[in-house]
């Protein structure tokens, strides 16, 4: 029982950062209909970012703002340079350029950083909890995730901006109507997402190691447990990734091998998407033609 | 998706246009042209842009059928390395267990790919957009755990070794010339089979489903039946494709049939052109070349070049290299056809006028 406990909480952490990045993918994906393959290198990038400041002598928490700053700001800026000009491209045409970004990305953290491993430091203590069912560390993580979601779902409640953002994700024509300015929206949008990817990129760094292949396996566990939730819900992304982080290492300790641990994880998941192909919080969509 | 409307179908390149009368004629000798171009090629550069140019061709097969699927049916899948894996397995273990010659491999394999993709388009009926890519993406990263998994089947982590076939002994060529030509064979039936298939009702009614799901139903047309055959044909052309690939590599492992082949796939038809046959080579040309080009030009980010190269390649043709150009082509054809009649037309009116005086 103390076993079973223990693998669950490891399991909600890996599962709040899937969570973190998980979000980044739904709010891009609720602006443009896209699903940014990239989100994940996005990420690593800002915790390079990251490393440089804290080696640079800052403190972590200011390293902490000031790349989740850097990072918005570059969320912008790919926005308006790279996806603007293929708005209206076939949609193999943005599958394929988010790709390109994805392999510019690792190719560009590796040629500046190498691709040697790189201990990243975290801002919590490490001391065992609960008689060593979980850690500080693990429960600053889920902490983490859990105020930034708050943070989120304040943002979109009560800010003008954020009410603003969801009149343009749902009917954009319409909300231009109302003087809003969807497609400023639209980058802040992608600004956002690269702030909560790097997140989810600072927490995971001190458990996974920082090297440029960091996240490759967390966009994958992030998109499914997205899609799980139901890809236009935040909050059914935040569920989707825990049940993600929890059934991949519940699956990894109890029912098989390692070796097949994606592999059984993924048919889980898809079982799930078969009888709920909306996802678990998604409505299914009703189209006016 | 929702911004697609059906006048999308007029932009689109993907049904043939009624060509012009003698249009027909002309595309033969042009097609012979490149196809006796393609069988003289071999014979005068070296062993090993041989065995490249083999390579470019088996790619366009793969990257052909997946342009069925993605390009003419709008089912986008990052996982089409799976089935290219079990194909060159098919032949690979046909070859080497029981002694099979290569030339025997291409049916099973093309049998087995379509079934299996048939069984795997079924679930997939129920996902579009994202979903299916999930599905697909995950089939792709479960593909090399697969292989490994299976090691009495698959060799495991070593892969199989296969030895190269040798040419009929009355020819007198190499073994890479070989099968090259064989490659070659391959891909015009493969392109011959794509263009029955999709320059007619079967192609509208694939390019309608992508276009407007909902009109192409109420139209009448069997939305299931479609996107499973879709996904069955796309399957068999990477099948043969992953065969072809196995015995002229002469080699399987897992490791080479990871997500990143999947994805390459996915870029080549894109690049090549989205819903058109002719843009497979370009696709088989990008996925083979440009990963070394983009080495000759930087080898510390290698790969930050090829990721230029797709967002270059999309931000000025959006439809693809064939897609994109083609059109134009066919337009300025068609103005200096145009020209030409107006030339002729001219002397014959002069000669009509000479005569009446």
């Amino acid at each position: 029982m103390h076993e079973l406990l223990q693998q669950i909480f490891s399991g909600l952490v890996a599962g709040a950062v899937y969570a973190s990045l998980a979000l980044a993918l739904v709010m891009i994906y609720r602006a443009t209909d896209l699903v940014n393959f990239a989100q994940g290198e996005m990420a690593m990038f800002s915790t390079y970012i990251a490393w440089t400041l804290v080696n640079a002598g800052l403190p972590f928490w200011g390293a902490f703002i000031i790349t989740l700053l850097v990072s918005f700001l570059g969320g912008m800026a790919i926005e308006r340079v790279v996806i603007r000009p293929i708005e209206n491209a076939p949609v193999l045409a943005a599958v394929v350029v988010t790709i390109g970004l994805l392999l510019i990305f690792n190719s560009l953290a590796g040629w500046i950083y190498t691709y040697t491993v790189k201990d990243f430091p975290s801002p919590f203590p490490d001391r065992p909890l609960f008689g060593a069912l979980t850690t500080t560390r693990d429960l600053g993580v889920i902490g983490v995730t859990l105020v930034m979601l708050a943070l989120l779902f304040a943002f979109f409640r009560f800010t003008k901006t954020g009410l603003a953002m969801r009149a343009a994700a749902q009917n954009p024509d319409s909300a231009r109507l109302c003087g809003i300015r969807v497609k400023r929206l639209l980058a802040i949008g992608w600004g956002l997402a690269a702030a909560i990817g790097a997140i989810a990129g600072i927490l995971v760094a001190p458990i996974l190691f920082l090297d440029p292949n960091m996240m490759s396996g967390v966009l994958v566990y992030a998109f499914a447990g997205a899609l799980l939730g139901g890809i236009a819900s935040p909050l059914g992304a935040v569920v989707g990734g825990l049940i993600v982080g929890v059934t991949e290492n519940l699956v990894g300790t109890y029912l098989i091998a390692s070796q097949l641990k994606l592999t059984v994880a993924f048919a889980l998941i898809i079982l799930v998407l078969v009888l709920r192909p909306n996802g678990l919080f998604g409505t299914a969509i009703v189209r006016r033609v | 998706m929702e911004k697609s409307v059906i006048g999308a179908t007029f932009d689109a390149p993907a049904v043939d246009r009624y060509p012009a009368p003698n249009a027909g004629t002309q595309r033969w000798i042009a097609a012979l042209g490149l196809i006796a171009l393609a069988v003289v090629l071999p014979f005068v550069v070296s062993k090993y842009h041989v065995f490249e140019l083999t390579m470019v061709m088996i790619y366009a097969i793969a990257v052909l059928g997946l342009n069925i699927l993605a390009g003419y049916n709008g089912q986008i899948s990052l996982g089409h390395g799976g089935f290219f894996a079990a194909g060159a397995y098919t032949a690979a273990i046909l070859m080497h267990r029981y002694g099979v010659p290569y030339w025997a491999t291409l049916p099973p394999a093309a049998l087995i790919c379509f079934a299996l993709g048939v069984l795997f388009g079924l679930p997939a009926l129920r996902f579009e957009g994202p979903y299916l890519a999930l599905v697909t993406l995950a089939l792709a990263l479960a593909t090399p755990q697969l292989l490994k998994y299976f090691d009495n089947w698959t060799g495991g982590q070593q892969g199989i070794n296969l030895t190269k076939p040798l040419p009929p002994h009355w020819l007198v060529i190499d073994r890479d010339r070989w099968l090259y030509l064989i490659v070659l064979a391959a891909l015009l039936l493969a392109m011959r089979i794509a263009a029955n298939l999709l320059h007619g009702r079967t192609g509208r009614a694939l390019v309608a489903i992508r276009d407007h799901p909902i009109a192409a139903a109420a139209l009448g047309i069997d939305t299931a039946r479609y996107k499973t055959l879709a996904f069955g044909t796309s399957t068999l052309f990477m099948g043969v494709a992953g065969a072809l690939a196995a015995i002229v590599i002469g080699y399987v492992s897992p490791e080479g049939y990871n997500l990143f082949l999947s994805l390459s796939f996915l870029v080549g038809s894109a690049v090549g052109g989205i819903a058109t046959i002719g843009g497979a080579i370009i696709g088989g040309l990008f996925i083979e070349f440009v990963p070394n080009l983009a080495n000759d030009i930087s080898d510390a980010a290698p790969w930050a070049i090829y990721g230029l190269a797709m967002l270059l390649f999309m931000y000025t043709m959006p439809q693809g290299v064939v897609g994109s150009l083609g059109p134009w082509i066919t337009r300025s054809m068609r103005q200096i056809r145009a020209q030409r009649a107006a030339f002729a037309g001219g002397d014959e009116e002069h000669d009509g006028k000479g005569r009446t005086s």
